[in-house]
This record gives structure tokens, sequence and C-alpha cells, in this order.
């Protein structure tokens, strides 16, 4: 069985709504978290294969979730795929630099994150 | 009456020659007795001869030489007294009387020169004051803060926005509690330094200095600096060359001019932060269009899907929108503080533009129709009439306009941040073309043409402009909408430009004073004092005494400044006996919410900074602002004169050298005893009384004063 588990994190229903569907199409289960404690407490509980992880959330920020996962040998499993508005370069280096598996700026093409997903999950 | 001696002389010296004949004549007839008849007949001859020689001589002896004596001592009292009368030189001989005519022609010249010099004199010095006005008109009008310094930093002018600007600096020091608010940061005589930072200036005047060094004309040294209430200034030095100097880099002094531009760099701030919220809220809200129109794209959605995917584009479409609105009105408030708006009575404005429209235009009549005289606008004046003038001019020319109405009201709608201000005329109205056409068509004013649109001063303003008809009354306008001016500011605008227009503190004398390079070589009618008094809770510091009061007064060139006073209550943090409450009449409850030591003596430390210190009896306040030093960190290393001292100097043989009997003996009236201030004031007045009588005794500097004050045996009592 292909079927992974992916959580979005993110707390914009907005794009949390083209995500789900994206990723049950693609035939993962899929939970929700909209900020970054209950992200993180979901990490811990589920062990999801892969994280789609915003960076600006309420609670804690992405950055800080990332580091927190990556901290938890147990975790070392979960992949993580940064989703972000911030779109300078050193927010992309510090997201790789804690450990982020891939990162991508908003917008993005919905293609690309599939390939991307299936790379990691892969 | 006096004998002139040499009158008698020449009036006798004929007949003593003739006594010398006589006696020839009798020695003659005594060897030979038969001539005696005719000595006889020959004495009587001489005799009569003598008479007559010595009438003339003693005339000749007037007329030449008694005359040219008097001559002098008249010609002597001439140049001597300063009078201006005729010399009279009347029966003195020809030569005489022409030198005496001469003489008082030389007097005549005298007396026309000096009346030239003296009308010359003073026309200098009405040019002088003229000078002195117009530059005080001018600074006080400057919306810029202007202070000007000699080369030690010390304060000679400044204007009133400076010193508004200047007090509202310190008046936001907010968490410190803010120590003595008599205390300006601003003051004639003061250290520019206790503001700004010695090293900056420095910099700034040596950069100032190269420049001229490499012929520049005008150079002038930009800096951006924090003052310690955290607000910034821009600061713009421009020197002030010695004039007369062969050389011509010399320096006198320097011109500051400052600008708070905390406002600036906040809204600089807020920019950004906007550019950065509509960069990353776009780039989130795409991100989320994206995705949903990438979902639709699939064949298979069911209508439900399909509609909540429609709901997030339209949904973020709304929020970019909302956006990109906000950003737009931001815009718009920040060209309005960009461009150079002054704040501007409507009334004003308004009579403004009648007199421009009229002056500019040929039989064409302005009036003011309706004014809301509440209304302030915040305009660039200039700008703004030109356009109104050339608006009524193409009417007057273009249409035959005869009289143009003016009309400012507020906008009722739910802009409240405009005023409408129409040009109202009656009769032809015009196409939509032509409006437009002189919307966007250069201005003219008669043969001038001006680069600016009335739309370029319309958009500057951040406002419109349109046209319109009244049918019921025949008449058309042009309306133009205005921004209001904000309330805070124009409270200020107004009160510097409506207010006295001279600067209020003035004094050019500071000019000619020397720099304290030498502070012991200085004379002391030229130095800045602080003369300040405290007082405390008791006679002991050591034991526990604090101060509960500091007072201080300024002089500057030796006058009193009472304008500049420090005075502030300082909560000694313990009790204070009842026994000093009688004297100083300081209740506890009273300093119960004063500032503590602590955060007074660095304000007061900034307000003697660079000034001799002076006060009656100074070991003993010395003492105690000593004791806090290891504390407080505030150190006070400028000299020090004592009243105390120098009165036993002047009056060594006076028992009492008790403030109130020397200020007896001097004449000085003694107010408001004891506060500090008012012994302060006291001090200061007795100090002032004793500079000339030091100077008697030959003290004429600092440093004779410290010497002095030093031998007298008081001086070795300790306290």
């Amino acid at each position: 069985m292909n079927a992974k588990h992916v959580l979005i994190a993110d707390d914009e229903p907005n794009i949390v709504i083209s995500l789900e569907f994206l990723m049950k199409r693609e035939g993962h289960r899929v939970s929700v978290a909209r900020d970054g404690d209950a992200a993180l407490a979901t990490i811990r509980a589920e062990r999801p294969d892969l994280v789609l992880l915003d960076v600006m959330m309420p609670g804690k920020s992405g950055f800080e979730v990332c580091q927190a996962v990556r901290a938890d040998e147990t975790l070392a499993g979960v992949k993580i795929l940064m989703l972000s508005a911030k779109g300078r370069d050193t927010d992309l280096a510090k997201g790789s630099a804690l450990g982020a598996d891939a990162y991508m700026t908003k917008p993005f093409s919905t293609r690309e994150l599939a390939d991307k997903v299936k790379a990691l999950l892969g | 009456m006096k004998v002139d001696k040499r009158e008698v002389a020449a009036a006798l010296l004929p007949a003593a020659l003739l006594g010398v004949a006589a006696l020839a004549a009798w020695l003659v007839a005594t060897l030979a007795p038969d001539t005696e008849g005719r000595i006889a007949l020959g004495l009587f001859a001489g005799l009569m001869l003598a008479a007559v020689a010595g009438t003339l001589l003693r005339q000749a002896y007037l007329r030449w030489v008694h005359a040219a004596a008097r001559l002098v001592e008249d010609a002597g009292t001439l140049l001597a007294a300063d009078v201006q009368r005729e010399i009279a030189a009347a029966g003195a001989g020809a030569e005489v009387q022409a030198l005496a005519g001469i003489v008082n022609q030389f007097a005549a010249q005298r007396a026309a020169l000096r009346s030239d010099i003296a009308q010359q004199v003073a026309a200098a010095s009405r040019n002088v004051e003229q000078e002195r006005n117009r530059l005080a008109a001018l600074m006080a009008e400057l919306t810029q803060s202007v202070v000007v310094c000699n080369l030690d930093g010390r304060i000679l002018l400044y204007n009133r926005r400076a010193r508004l600007q200047l007090r509202a600096l310190s008046a936001h020091k907010g968490a410190t509690p803010s120590a003595a608010d008599g205390a300006e940061l601003i003051g004639l005589g003061r250290s520019i330094y206790a503001l700004l930072d010695r090293a900056l200036i420095a910099h700034a005047i040596e950069s100032v200095q190269q420049r001229l060094g490499r012929g520049a004309a005008n150079p002038s040294a930009q800096f951006v600096t924090g003052t310690r209430a955290g607000a910034l200034l821009r600061v713009q030095l421009a020197p002030v060359r010695t004039v007369g100097s062969g050389d011509a880099d010399a320096l006198d002094g320097f011109v500051l001019m400052l600008d708070n531009i905390t406002r600036d760099f906040a809204g600089q701030a807020e920019r950004d932060q906007m550019l950065h919220t509509l960069g990353e809220g776009s780039r989130a809200s795409l991100g989320n269009v994206q995705a949903a129109l990438e979902m639709l794209d699939f064949p298979d959605l069911d209508a439900s899907t399909r509609e909540r995917f429609m709901a997030v584009v339209r949904d973020e479409v709304r929020a970019m929108s909302a956006r990109v609105q906000q950003l737009a009105a931001h815009s718009a408030q920040t060209m309005k503080t960009r461009w150079p708006l002054e704040d501007m009575r409507g009334d004003d404005l308004l009579a403004a533009a009648c007199r421009r429209i009229e002056a500019s235009i040929d039989n064409c009549r302005a009036s003011v129709e309706q004014v809301d005289a509440e209304l302030w606008l915040q305009v660039d004046s200039y700008s703004l009439l030109q356009a109104l003038a050339s608006l009524a001019a193409r009417l007057a020319g273009e249409y035959g306009v005869k009289l143009v109405r003016l009309r400012l009201t507020r906008d009722d709608k739910a802009d409240a941040a405009h005023a409408r201000l129409d040009l109202v005329w009656q009769g032809p109205s015009m196409s939509t073309e032509t409006v437009i056409g002189w919307e966007t068509e250069p201005m003219r004013v008669g043969d001038e043409s001006v680069g600016l649109t009335v739309r370029d001063v319309v958009e500057r303003h951040g406002g419109e402009f349109w046209f319109e008809r009244e049918r019921v009354r025949h008449a058309s306008f042009f309306r133009m909408l205005l921004p209001l001016a904000v309330e805070g500011e124009r409270l200020e605008a107004s009160t510097v430009v409506r207010g006295d227009s001279r600067p209020e503190v003035f004094d050019f004398d500071l000019f000619q004073r020397e720099p304290p390079r030498e502070l012991a070589e200085r004379r002391l009618a030229e130095l800045t004092y602080t003369v300040f008094d405290t007082e405390t809770t008791g006679l002991e510091p050591s034991a526990g005494d604090e101060i509960i009061q500091i007072g201080a007064t300024r002089i500057v060139a030796a006058k009193l400044r009472l304008e500049d006073a420090f005075e502030q209550l300082v909560n000694p943090q313990r009790s204070i006996p009842a026994v000093g409450i009688a004297i100083h009449g300081i209740e506890p409850a009273m300093v119960e919410h004063a500032p503590t030591i602590d955060a007074v003596l660095p304000s007061f430390h900034a307000y003697a900074l660079d000034t001799v210190l002076v006060a009656h009896n100074a070991a003993f306040d010395m003492r105690f602002l000593e004791l806090k030093r290891e504390r407080t960190g505030v150190a006070f290393e400028q000299p020090v004169l004592d009243t105390l001292l120098l009165s036993a100097v002047v009056h060594p043989a006076q028992e009492s050298h008790r403030l109130e009997a020397i200020a007896e003996r001097l004449g000085v009236t003694v107010l408001g005893r004891h506060t500090a201030l008012g012994d302060a004031m006291v001090t200061a007045e007795v100090f002032l009384k004793l500079i000339p009588l030091l100077a008697e005794r030959g003290i004429h500097t600092l440093g004779q004063a410290l010497a002095a004050s030093e031998k007298t045996y008081l001086a070795r009592v300790s306290y």
C-alpha cells in the first residue's frame, strides 16, 4: 500500500482546502493542524510521513516546529516540506539550515508540489 | 589786575635809557659846569622823547608780543576744552589776526569733521540695528530650528522654533522621572554640547574647514544624531567666518539647523512595513488563488467542491484589493508629508488669492464669497495661488469673465480630511475637453509660463480638481479638494508664525567674547556662570543630610539671565526635620513625588556644563554634590567661585559675610530668600556687584579671583 500520512500545518483555510484536496487525490491520508503547537503535537502523536509546514503560523512558527522535530531523534523519519510567503534567500537558507527537506515559496504550482511530495515520500 | 611785567618793561625801557643818558649828562655837567643849561634842555627833550618812545614801544609790545601770547592761550583752550567759539584778536597785529583767523578755521573744520563722524556713527549703528532686526525677524519666521554658536559651542543666538523643538525633545524623556522640568536644554551662553556630542560637531567643523581649504564657496556638513531623549535629529552645520581677517578659512563660530526626523524615520519604517506586508500578503494570496485554480482544472469535480474553490478565489481577490487600496491611501499620505506643505488659515489663503488675482490680471476683480473661518489648510501656498491665478486669467482672457469669487467650505461628506476650495464665476460654461485642457496644460499668468500644471498642483496636495455648474444661479465653478491641517501641528505653527516675531533671546555682543581656552586668564566680567543654591535637610551631608531643592540662575556676559533658571525639588528619600521646614518651607508632601537626586543631578550637570559655578558658601553646597559623585557618576569639575570668600577679599575688615549682610552692604534687595532659586538670585546679584569691587583691587581674571579666594583666611575653613 502506497498510502502515506501527510500533515498539513497552515492557519489559512484558503490554502488548506486546496492542499487537502490535492493530497487526498494523490491517495494520501491527510490530517490538518491550524497552528504551530497543534502541528507539533500531531507530529509527536501520529508521526506522519510528511508535513507540509507553513512558516507563518500563530503560536509556534514553522521554523520553530521544524527545529523541534529535528531535535527529536525519534521523529527523524518525518519529512518536512516548508511552505512560505517569505521569498527571501535568507528564509530559504534558514529553512534548510533548520532541517527542512524542501522549501517552496508561495505562490507555487500544485503540480510541482505534488512532484516534490512524491519524490520525498518515494 | 595782573600786571604784565614785560609790558611795563617795554613802556619803561625808553625812560631807563633816558635815565642812563641823564646820568651821563650829569657827569659831563659836573666836569664842565658851563654846559648846564643846555643839558637841562636836552634832558627835558630827552624826557619827552622817552615818554613818546615808551608809549610807542608799549603799544608795539601789546600789538605784537602780547596778542600772540593771548592767541596761544586761546588756541590752547580751544584745543583742550572742546569748546566751539571764535577766537577774537582785537587790537592785535595783522599777522596775529590772520593767524587767529586760521586757528578759527581749523576749529570750524574740526567741528564739522566731528559732527560728520557722529552722523556716520549714528547711521552705522542704525544699520547694525536694522540688520539685527531683519535677522531676528528672519530667524523667527523660519520653520527650521536655528542655533548659532561660537567656536566653543556656546549658544549666541537661537530662534523660537529651536526652543520649542528642543523643549519638546526634553519633554518626552519618558522613562526617567523627568528631572528638572524648569530647565531648558537651550539658553544663551549655554553649551550646545549639553545637547549634541562634542565629537560630532568637531568632526563636522573639521570637514567644513577642509572644504573651505579646498576653496569651496559655501561648505556645510550634515549629520544625524540621537538625543538622550531618544529622538533623531538631522543637523546641518554651516560656518560663520571671521569678518575682516586675512585668513579666509578662519571661523568665528557655526550655525546649526536642526530637524527632528524621528517622525520621518517612523514614516519610513511604516512604509517599509507596508511594502513588506503587501509583498508577503500578496504571495500568500496568490498562492491560495493559484492552488485553487489548479484544483478547478481537474475535470472530475462535483459542484460543491467546485464552489468551495471558487469561494477561495473570490475571497482572496477581495483581500488583495483591500490591501492595494490601503497602500494607495498610504502613499497619498506620505506624498503629502514629503512635499513641504505649510499650515495656513483658510481666510488668509483666500485673501491672498484675491490679491494675487487682481494684481496679475487687468480688468478682473476677485472677491471672497464664503469662507469657513475655522478651517486650516495644509498647502503649498505659492503653487496653489499660481494655479488659482492662472485659471482666473484664462477665464478673463478666453471667456471675458470680469469677476471671480472664492469659496472655502468643509467637505460635509464622509471625507473630513479635505476642504473644498471653489473658484466661482457667473455666466458662460465650458466643455469637458476645455476643462481637461486647462487642468493639464502648463499654467500661465500674464506672460509668465510656469512648468507646472493645475493637475500637478492638485496632486501635490493629494487633492482633486473638477468643474461643476450651478444652473439655478447661472454660475459655474472649479472645485479643488485640499487637505486640512492636522490639529496638533497647526497649533504649533500658529504660535511660531503668529507669535512675537523676534527671538526672545538675542545678544550679539557675545560674539565678541574670546574662547575660554585659557579659562583662568579670562576676565570675570565676560564669563558665563551658573549661580546656584541648595536647600538641604540639615547641615551635615556626611551624617545623612540630603539635598531637597536645587535652584540656579545664569549670568552671561555680566548680565543676569532670569529667564534661564533652574528650579527643582528633590525627593531626599528620608524625613525632613521640622527645624528646617521653618526656614525653607519645604514640607515632606511637596517632595514626595519629586525625582530623586539620581535623576536631578545629571540634569543640573547638563545645565551647568561649561560654566563657572558660583555659590554663597560654596564649599557647603559642593560637599553635598561631591558626596553624590560616586552614586550618580556626575562630577562637577568646573571652577567654583564663592561669594562669601570674594566678599572677604573685597571687605576684609567686615565681620559678617553672611549673604544678607553682604546684600545689604552692596545695596542688593533681598526677595524670596530661603528658596534655592531665591537665594541663587540674590547670590548672583551680589556677585555682579562684587566684580567691579574686585577690579578695584586688581582682581580682573578668574585665575586672580580664585587665587585671592584661596588666600583669605576663610578659605581654610573646612566643612
